[in-house]
């Protein structure tokens, strides 16, 4: 979990949605930095085993901060920035087909 | 500069394609257009930067300070690029890199782009990768648990976000940016309560004959200020041989070994790093031969005296050519363009190597000195093969370091493209970033080889997801219609 430096300026607030839950965050931000700050401790749970994951380095090489972004899954949140409205979701395991059909 | 933001904005064609908005490729595309070239940078990124100046033009933090003035330098070479008149698309992946079939003759590309959610496949008659490095991958029991990252995410958090970890927080590993880091998280106000320092103490000893040069280099008084500063104020544990990190659900302690003594440390947040290595997997999907370099412990790409590679018409620049860090990426950077420059025929040989002279004399200077921090930061062999059989090695697939040796000893395999087979490491999304070269170490270990012998993955586009529906979009030449269509 993240939070802010005493002297960030301040900045255009945005709002946004993490498994629907109202929460804001900074223009210019990431998404993955975005969950960081809002102190969101898990953004996946992997399809092998299901066990949870955080974004882990930031730089578009680990993949482990992949979420659901306004219902496209496989987002690397670390390298999309925040969108006022965005609906982010936790990206639970594999896709099942019933959800593409569906 | 002029911006592309939207994909059915790129040209049909470049001279020149840079990859990577680093200083390497900044510097590279800066240099290609104020000699009268077409260029076109692309970057992953949604400010230019790269890793090292990361957020520059955009970052929140008020207090330069905290960065350092290193950091601020980045301004120079970004302003630089501005001025010069070449495209610039961000938040663009480069996907695929293929031969142009429809060109006449000489030196073309193909190259698969992604904006926005729609691709597009454009020409590049010459292209210069300067992808950069990432952080070596550091396997230890744990850390795929969340609240365990690289350093190097925690500064690109704090660069780009001005956010710090909340709470405890623990740095492992060894090597500058560790340092570095330790020292403009605590400016920040981070509560850091360990700096691990994983550096083997023989390190020393190897590291001795490079001492006279690092002595005259310009690393060492960087070098030096970091370490005191660190130092001063935070606590540092020397002699580390063993890490793992604890927690159920997410991290709550770092078990720490030093020889037969181990401690626990609760904490928050563990930072990892242990060094870095090139980003390979564009250039080996484009089909540049790579050799391991021994002293960097690291697959790096074969390149020329203009930093061409074994492919004609690219070129690898930055911290992808080897780790020099950024003084020597701006000026690979440069070098990379002349050559470029010079096979498009905008300038000849002479002028080129008129031109390049000055900047050569100013890489050797910049690299002076590297090779010490190279052979007294290279990683123990516990880190880089980890001997717990339960660690997690390739993070995508959840394989262990245990099923990795295996299968290595009992089917006999030799490399990591069988071991992908077997195992399917290296087959997630990741595409091997983070399991290829500790997958390499495992087999090199179990079949008494080396990394050089057992080789590294072979790579194929796309390197980057795209989506089947970009690929589908994608307009069709004629011919590519009638080579499926019956």
């Amino acid at each position: 979990m993240f939070r802010s430096m005493r002297d960030a300026g301040g900045g255009t607030r945005l709002s946004f949605t993490f498994d629907g839950r109202p929460l804001s965050g900074r223009e210019g931000d990431t998404v993955a930095a975005s969950l960081l700050a809002n102190g969101i401790a898990i953004c996946r749970e992997t399809p092998v085993s299901g066990a949870p994951r955080a974004p882990y380095c930031l730089m578009g090489v680990c993949f482990d901060c992949l979420v659901v972004i306004d219902g496209v899954g496989n987002r690397q949140g670390c390298l999309v920035p925040l969108r006022e409205g965005m609906r982010i979701e936790t990206q639970h395991g594999r896709r099942q087909a019933e959800e593409v059909l569906g | 500069m002029k911006a592309v933001t939207a994909i059915d904005q790129f040209e049909e064609s470049y001279d020149l394609v840079v990859v990577g908005a680093g200083p390497a490729g900044l510097s590279a595309a800066a240099r290609a257009a104020e000699l009268g070239i077409g260029v076109l940078l692309v970057d992953e990124n949604p400010a230019p930067g790269g890793q090292i100046y990361r957020a520059i033009t955009t970052t929140p933090v008020g207090d330069r300070e905290v960065l350092g003035a290193d950091y601020w330098r980045g301004a120079e070479i970004v302003a630089r690029f501005e001025r010069a008149q070449a495209g610039y698309a961000a938040r663009c992946t480069l996907w695929s890199i293929g031969p142009d079939e429809t060109a006449a003759e000489g030196e073309a590309f193909e190259i698969g782009l992604s904006l926005d959610g729609r691709a597009r496949l454009i020409g590049a008659r010459q292209l210069i990768l300067t992808t950069g490095a990432q952080e070596r991958p550091f396997p230890i029991p744990g850390w795929t648990l969340p609240g365990v990252m690289t350093a190097g995410a925690a500064q690109i958090a704090l660069k780009s976000a001005a956010i710090v970890p909340a709470g405890r927080t623990v740095l492992a590993g060894c090597g500058p940016l560790l340092y570095l880091l330790a020292g403009q998280l605590a400016a920040a106000g981070a509560e850091i309560v360990a700096v691990l320092d994983t550096t083997p103490r023989g390190n020393w000893l190897k590291a001795a004959g490079a001492l006279p040069n690092f002595l005259r280099s310009p690393y060492l008084a960087k070098g030096l200020r970091l370490m005191a500063k660190a130092r001063r104020s935070l606590r540092f544990v020397g002699g580390v041989t063993g890490l793992a990190a604890e927690g159920e659900g997410r991290l709550a302690s770092a078990r720490v070994a030093r020889g037969d003594a181990a401690e626990i440390i609760a904490c928050d947040t563990l930072l990892l790093h242990q060094g870095v290595i090139p980003s390979v997997n564009l250039s080996n999907a484009a089909g540049c031969a790579h050799d391991f370099d021994e002293a960097q412990h690291c697959w790096v790409p074969r390149l020329d005296n203009w930093f061409g590679s074994s492919v004609p018409g690219i070129a690898i620049a930055g911290d992808g050519a080897g780790i020099g860090g950024a003084e020597s990426a701006a000026l690979r950077g440069e070098i990379a363009a002349l050559g470029a420059v010079r096979r498009l025929g905008q300038i000849d040989l002479a002028e080129g190597d008129r031109q390049a002279a000055p900047l050569r004399s100013e890489l050797e200077r910049a690299l002076r000195g590297r090779r010490f921090l190279d052979l007294l930061y290279k990683p123990a062999p516990q880190f880089l093969a980890p001997p717990q059989d339960e660690t997690i090695i390739c993070r995508c697939e959840e394989v262990t370091a245990g099923q990795v040796r295996d299968t290595a000893t009992r089917l006999g395999v030799t490399g990591p493209n069988q071991m992908k087979a077997f195992l399917r490491c290296g087959m997630g999304p990741c595409q091997g970033r983070l399991c290829g070269p500790t997958v390499v170490e495992l087999i090199a270990q179990a079949n008494g080889t080396t990394p050089a012998e057992v080789g590294y993955y072979r790579l194929r586009p796309p390197v980057k997801p795209v989506t089947l529906a970009e690929l589908a979009a994608l307009q069709q030449t004629e011919a590519a219609v009638k080579a499926v269509v019956r």
